[in-house]
């Protein structure tokens, strides 16, 4: 059953469990316009969020783009000074407050949530579509705010720079984002509800799939760690089903969420290390980060042991998986270096920052995404893409990712400083390399835009289960799911992943 | 997990009353749980956090002027707007009590009462920050952290405020800006322009956190002006009536928020007497 | 097992919510004579003990605390939680500047 071939179809592998009663979906009962804009389904909602955070995406990239072309060369001879700082400002913005943050939890999150608990939608429907609509207009105003001439303080806005001697238009960016703000704390507000109060019979909570536990514990602590810990479900899932096994350590996986948001509150001097703040305060906010590391070591080797003795399938889904846990891996570890004080104060306000929060912000929260996406790409369209592309895709990223970042490590390590759009003549080689593998990385992310578009419209026509998943959502609905989800409330009788045998991936009736 | 429709079949009689249970409910009922509400009161209490952790830490560094600085408030205006919130609390938990009892009227009544009360309060503030302005406890252009000028007229002008009330009259002039600059120091110099610094961020902070507590009361407005046309309309009843408890939370919320406020602001510098 | 939140409360008596608004007032009388007495360094705590009964009042009979569900418990601990965690930490980095290391 496994296997390494390009070609492996394992739509076939698994039956139709739910089969199709009619045709009507919640893509096609209704074609207006206005029943898109104005929609209460969680599942079109989630849509929304997809195309537009996409374009977000599309225009982070680009000038991520001009970043790496300006820092080809030593000299400045792409971009001035000035136009350097807005460029790397509005990347990282954009980057993180409007795809970042939304991308697995809106658009997954408010697909899946209610799919995965057996829930027709999420408790509050009118307060999801406000949330869109919330982001929609922060990100409005993020883009008047470009438009009108840019930021150039760093996505972190430190006073007083930006406070007192930025010139640029950070009010009108800073409300940009206090409305986004407000789109993401009532989108975790109704998520929380949505998982306490509307969980269908039987679902208890040591029941939920993993995916909710880490949407859950995001949604609580809306925080920086909200970027990585809603991949880390996705992994959980995609891991769990396309190894066929139960997963090891269910409850510890679950609880490591919630330690990871508890702690990820409680770590934000580790940013001011070198600003002067009180020594003692710095090795307390030190130990606190350290601490960190050991939900997130004990989720890794949990996967590893899930793994370990599974029937192991290389999907796309899987690869990206895989991609994501090299690459988790390796940002985690160097954030050890950073916590560490003395380390830090040579690390500081170098590449090696850079390189470090890329792996886990891209290599990590961006893998764990894309995961995501292919892996529920057949509930949510109804379509298969192909997998031939899927997996060249997934293994371009991770190639095109080390060759961008990892160079970087090297170059923080030796001195480069951040934010710089010019730099000694010694730098370039590694330069050049970087600017390379983001050109590669490019090509890498570009390619699921258009097999998924073409799969979209004319992919083969995917059954209600394709990938032998064991949650709700793959047991009890059909794909795409009916505007309902559920013909009938499902009751839970069991944990999930209960995979009873190697091929036996539901109780097919 | 096995949860299959054959399952739901097999348990088909007893899952019926859970089927109606669990999605009928959904539009009306969840859309107006009062979890959610607390919910959302938790984030406030962090967005209200971190205006207040400025203050404690600002408390701690500068307590002697922070002292001072609250000695240029009004501790009767101050007090009068405690005892209109608390007013506007009560008649709010009487509006829904109200609703919870099916008096439809009174709910939409007293929300009306509620509305009224806070608007007096915004009215007090307003007369209250009318007055901080024009002695220039503003910290904008006219309070001038520049020099020490400022400072000492806004003490000047307190002084004769309490000088007037004393003589038991109401109004009372503004110093003369020469006198002022005559009683300044140079030699004060540089500590007077640190002390008039650290006030300084006393007052911004002052007028922060009042402004986003009557922000939020103007949205209160609004809502509750919602809330109220409904309950005319006879939209709740004693099954029926999570709006109104929302709305009330937040309410509540809003007077919990003054009740620290009032004395934080207010009372530090009331020991020191004049 | 989620349920369904019924928010159909026996309403409180109405003497109860007389009663609480008379202790707030009261209250507030005594947190304005309070002020105007110098305790020094106990000034602020004192302060702030009686706007934390206040508001334990307003929460408990007013928002319903009384009769509401343990989750909700569990929100009005978490932002108490929250908050001194915020305020907590911050003050351990402002107060320790000073230390000879």
């Amino acid at each position: 059953m496994a296997t390494v071939s390009l070609e492996s179809k394992t739509f076939d592998k698994f039956p139709d469990v739910v089969g199709r009663h009619d045709d009507t979906n919640y893509l096609n009962h209704d074609h207006s316009i206005t029943s898109w804009l104005f929609t209460l389904d969680h599942k079109r909602i989630g849509l929304l969020y997809l195309v537009t955070i996409t374009l977000m995406f599309l225009l982070g990239g680009a000038l991520a783009g001009a970043i790496r072309l300006e820092l080809l060369t030593p000299k400045g001879d792409f971009l001035t000074a000035d136009t350097y700082n807005k460029a790397f400002t509005a990347h990282g913005i954009i980057m993180l407050f409007f795809f970042l943050i939304p991308s697995i939890p809106a658009v997954l999150g408010n697909f899946l949530v209610p799919l995965m608990i057996g829930a027709k939608d999420v408790a509050f429907p009118r307060l999801n579509l406000l949330s869109y609509y919330l982001y929609f207009a922060g990100s409005v105003i993020a883009l008047t705010a470009l438009l009108l001439g840019g930021v150039d303080t760093g996505w972190t806005f430190y006073t007083p720079f930006s406070s007192t001697y930025s010139n640029s238009y950070v009010i009108v960016m800073a409300v940009g984002l206090f409305v986004v703000g407000f789109s993401s704390i009532l989108t975790g507000l109704n998520f929380i509800i949505t998982v306490h109060r509307m969980r269908c019979p039987g679902l208890t909570w040591f029941r939920l799939p993993l995916f909710i536990w880490s949407i859950y514990a995001t949604s609580v602590v809306q925080l920086v760690y909200i970027m990585i810990l809603p991949s880390l479900g996705v992994t959980s899932e995609v891991i769990a089903t396309f190894s066929r096994k139960n997963v090891f350590g269910y409850h510890i996986i679950a609880f490591s969420s919630i330690a990871i948001a508890v702690f990820g509150f409680i770590v934000w001097a580790h940013h001011m290390f070198t600003t002067g703040i009180s020594p003692y305060a710095a090795m307390v906010f030190s130990l606190l980060t350290f601490s960190v590391a050991i939900p997130s070591g004990i989720k890794v080797f949990s996967w590893l042991a899930t793994m370990y003795g599974g029937s192991i399938s290389f999907d796309t889904p899987m690869i990206y998986a895989f991609g994501f846990l090299g690459l988790f891996t390796i940002g985690g570890l160097t954030g050890l270096f950073l916590s560490t004080l003395g380390t830090d104060i040579h690390l500081h306000d170098t590449y090696f920052i850079v390189a470090h929060f890329h792996y886990i912000m891209v290599g990590g929260a961006i893998m764990g995404y894309m995961a995501g996406i292919h892996y529920w790409w057949p509930k949510i369209t109804g379509k298969m893409y192909s997998e031939f592309w899927g997996k060249l895709s997934a293994g371009i990223t991770f190639i095109g990712f080390n060759f961008t970042f990892f160079p970087q490590f090297i170059l923080g390590y030796l001195g480069m400083p951040r934010r710089y759009y010019e730099y000694p003549d010694e730098f370039q080689v590694l330069n050049v390399f970087s600017t390379a593998g983001a050109s590669i990385l490019a090509i890498g992310y570009s390619m699921p835009l258009f097999y998924m578009t073409y799969s979209f419209f004319f992919g083969e026509k995917a059954n209600s289960n394709p990938y032998g998943g064991s949650t709700l959502e793959w047991t009890n609905t059909t794909s795409p799911p009916s505007p309902h989800n559920f013909e009938q409330t499902p009751v839970v009788t069991e944990e999930p992943y209960h995979y009873h045998g190697k091929e036996a991936a539901v109780v097919s009736h | 997990m096995s949860a299959t429709n054959e399952t739901v079949q097999d348990h088909g009689q007893h899952h019926h009353k859970d089927l109606a249970h669990h999605f009928d409910p959904l539009e009306q009922q969840h859309a107006a749980n009062p979890l959610g509400m607390w919910a959302f009161l938790l984030t406030e209490v962090l967005f209200f956090g971190g205006l207040f952790a400025a203050y404690t830490i600002y408390r701690y560094k500068y307590s002697a002027m922070f002292e001072e600085a609250s000695n240029h408030l009004d501790i009767t205006l101050g007090a009068t707007n405690t005892v209109i919130l608390i007013l506007s609390s009560l008649t709010m938990a009487l509006a829904v009590r109200c609703s919870q009892t099916g008096n439809s009227l009174w709910t939409g009544r007293w929300l009306l009462i509620t509305i009224a009360f806070g608007l007096m309060f915004l009215g007090v503030k307003y007369v209250e920050w009318k007055h901080d302005y024009h002695i220039h406890l503003m910290p904008g252009k006219d309070w001038s952290g520049k020099d020490y000028w400022h400072w000492q007229y806004a003490k000047k002008a307190k002084d004769m405020e309490t000088e007037a009330h004393k003589k038991g009259s109401a109004e009372h002039a503004l110093p003369d800006r020469k006198d002022v600059l005559a009683d300044n120091d140079p030699s004060l110099g540089v500590r007077g322009i640190q002390e008039s610094q650290q006030a300084r961020l006393f007052f911004l902070l002052y007028f922060c956190m009042t402004s986003l507590h009557a922000l939020h009361m103007l949205v209160g407005f609004v809502l509750i002006g919602i809330i109220a046309y409904f309950a005319y309309q006879g939209a709740y009843s004693p099954e029926y009536y999570s709006p109104v408890e929302n709305i009330g939370l937040y309410w509540h919320f809003v007077d919990i928020v003054w009740i620290f406020l009032f004395p934080l602001l207010y009372l530090l510098g009331a020991h020191m007497g004049h | 097992m989620a349920t369904t939140e019924h928010s159909t409360h026996q309403p409180a008596p109405l003497s109860l919510y007389l009663a609480t608004f008379g202790m707030l007032m009261f209250l507030t009388i005594v947190t304005i004579l309070a002020g105007f007495h110098n305790f020094g360094m106990w000034s602020t705590p004192i302060a702030l003990g009686i706007a934390a009964v206040k508001a334990a009042l307003v929460v408990v009979i007013f928002m319903h605390g009384y009769s509401s569900s343990s989750l909700t418990w569990v929100i009005i601990l978490a932002s108490m939680f929250f908050l001194t965690i915020m305020l907590g930490l911050m003050l351990s980095d402002y107060m320790s500047r000073g230390w000879a290391m």
